[in-house]
């Protein structure tokens, strides 16, 4: 037994003084489950129903008509000539040329497909490389230095290299936009990892996780927000990589994208042309984060309670 | 014996040392209440039961599966509902799949929480969260309970009601509960024994045994508490300058 000193309730006075609080609350087991389900209903949220919010959907598209009214109105200023900045009405009328000739189809499909097969590849490669290099501390100081570089170094500067290495074929756009997207995803896994409070380790190795389970179960759910940012940098990158490439390397065997589209305008000098092509490759952009990063930034954010106050 | 202390040392970097020869037992089934004033070493102290740190001296003995623990703010993950948190305890204990999802009800049962299982943390009120927090302890199924601060961060109503949740589960479940916190009235409420840590270095410096009549009899318990407040207060008077 302790050597202390142990003078078992040493008491000297006598006080009247009398805590609710120091002996048992509650008179019995129903007593306290009365008192405890009351608390329960009184602390927290009764469940909220989501509606579709209009203002969502009309406000982006009050300010699309704004922008094309302005547009519109700029040229008919006729301030430059109509070859050189067309207006919306010509660009509608190309864009459906296009479409007729199949040339939109074509080249939204072969882009589309190019970015995400490039770009699942990019994540499927990113994550173990991420997670190792986040949590193993010297491959970390060993290469997390040359990842920052690579993220900040501009994809397009591969192309060069790559036409060499690779020739005009898929494989160059390929590589240009995994030179694009792992170096952002493997950053945004990084920085995610670093923001997460250091109570969750301590809980997963009280609960008794394995390394591989600690990765799994608990790093990589926590990391989740940031991972979901780098992802979506990840896929802007691959985005406009693959652009890049796709305006760079045209010919060989390489498909007919919406880079290859707005190289063929400026081949033509046709204005039109190439704003269809840039509006696509916008339109594109902002869908892919409207149908998928959206939903899933906000599921995701919901469900951790983060979303309260935020402006999304 | 579950936990015993002999000669405990612990000091960060080459700064003073924070615990310096803490000695203790503590017995099987026994709920001790480990008191101290803020920054005594404490949560220091509960680390190295817990195996999470390791003390620079003197020797322990602790169970060979380990400690089942719970932290002051309930540090549920936020990313799982109430229930699968403490599935995931389970999970990691190696309990199948079948087997998890019995006894993560069971578990939620105990805790009065049967029908709020498929809410999130943030869905919660923080009694609520404790209680989740306290149920996947349980699920750690380990003898030794360790539990910092717990109802620290509470309302003194939910705390009350939590006290008395504890020691009912206690007494429902045998475990060897090592209690910390400042709070002298909530150790006295608690605690089968009170142990007072001093501050730096931090030392078992004094215990109170607390009886079945100290929790009945509110006016002996006023009694004990005005007791250990006073000892409190000389111990941390003694670092005044
Ligand atoms: N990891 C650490 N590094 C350096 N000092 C620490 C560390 N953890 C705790 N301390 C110091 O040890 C002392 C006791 O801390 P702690 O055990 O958290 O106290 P308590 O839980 O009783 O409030 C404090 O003075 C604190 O600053
Ligand atoms: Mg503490």
């Amino acid at each position: 037994m302790p050597s202390n000193p142990t003078p078992l309730a040493e008491v000297t006075e006598t006080r009247e003084h009398v805590h609710a609080a120091l002996t048992r609350t509650s008179t019995g087991h129903e007593d306290l489950r009365e008192l405890e389900s009351g608390l329960d209903s009184l602390q927290s949220d009764s469940d909220r129903k989501h509606r579709i919010d209009w203002t969502r959907i009309l406000l982006p598209i009050a300010a699309l008509v704004v922008l094309v009214l302005i547009w519109q109105f700029y040229v008919s200023l006729g301030l430059k000539r109509r070859d050189q900045v067309p207006g919306p009405l010509d660009v509608m009328n190309q864009m459906a040329v296009l479409w007729t000739e199949g040339k939109v189809q074509e080249s939204v499909w072969t882009s589309l497909q190019r970015g995400i097969v490039g770009f699942v590849i990019s994540v499927a490669i990113a994550t173990p490389v991420g997670l190792l290099l986040a949590q193993v501390a010297p491959l970390r100081r060993a290469f997390g230095p040359l990842i920052s570089g690579l993220q900040v170094l501009p994809s397009v500067a591969w192309v060069p290299a790559a036409i060499i290495w690779f020739g005009l074929t898929d494989a160059t756009v390929y590589f240009v936009v995994f030179m694009g997207a792992i170096p952002s995803i493997i950053n945004g896994l990084i920085s995610g990892v670093d923001q997460i409070p250091p109570q969750y380790r301590r809980v997963g190795t009280v609960l008794g996780a394995s390394r591989l389970q600690m990765a799994l179960q608990v790093i990589l759910p926590a990391a989740l927000p940031g991972y979901l940012g780098g992802l979506k940098q990840g896929w802007a990158f691959s985005w406009r990589s693959l652009m890049a490439a796709e305006i760079i390397a045209v010919g060989g065997t390489i498909g007919f994208g919406l880079g290859s589209l707005l190289d063929q305008g400026r081949d033509l000098s046709d204005m039109a042309m190439v704003m269809a092509a840039i509006l696509l490759i916008l339109a594109v952009g902002i869908l892919i984060e409207l149908l998928v990063f959206g939903p899933i930034e906000k599921r995701l954010l919901r469900r951790r309670g983060l979303l309260a106050g935020s402006t999304r | 014996m579950p936990v015993v202390l002999e000669h405990l040392g612990k000091r960060f970097g080459d700064g003073a040392p924070v615990l310096d020869d803490v000695n203790a037992n503590i017995k099987q089934g026994e709920f001790v209440a480990l008191l101290g004033a803020s920054g005594c070493g404490k949560s220091t102290l509960l680390n190295i039961i817990a195996g999470l740190e390791a003390p620079t001296s003197g020797a322990l003995e602790v169970p060979s599966d380990g400690a089942a623990f719970m932290f002051q703010d309930a540090a549920l993950f936020p990313w799982l509902t109430a229930r699968e948190n403490i599935e995931l305890a389970l999970k990691l204990r190696g309990v199948g799949k079948a087997e998890r999802r019995t006894k993560a009800q069971e578990l939620l049962e105990l805790v009065h929480l049967g029908s709020a299982g498929d809410k999130r943390p943030h869905e919660l009120s923080g009694g609520m969260r404790q209680r989740v927090s306290l149920a996947r302890s349980l699920a750690q199924d380990r003898q030794l309970l360790l539990m910092d601060e717990p109802f620290a961060a509470l309302d003194a109503i939910t705390r009350d009601l939590l006290h008395d949740e504890l020691e009912r589960i206690w007494k429902e479940t045998g475990r060897t509960i090592v209690f910390v916190t400042h709070n002298v009235r909530e150790a006295v409420r608690l605690g089968q024994r009170v142990l007072l840590l001093s501050s730096r270095p931090g030392r078992v410096v004094q215990e109170w045994a607390v009886t079945e009549e100290h929790r009945t009899d509110a006016g002996l318990a006023g009694q004990l508490t005005g007791v250990i407040t006073a000892r409190l207060r000389e111990e941390i008077r003694r670092h005044a300058k």
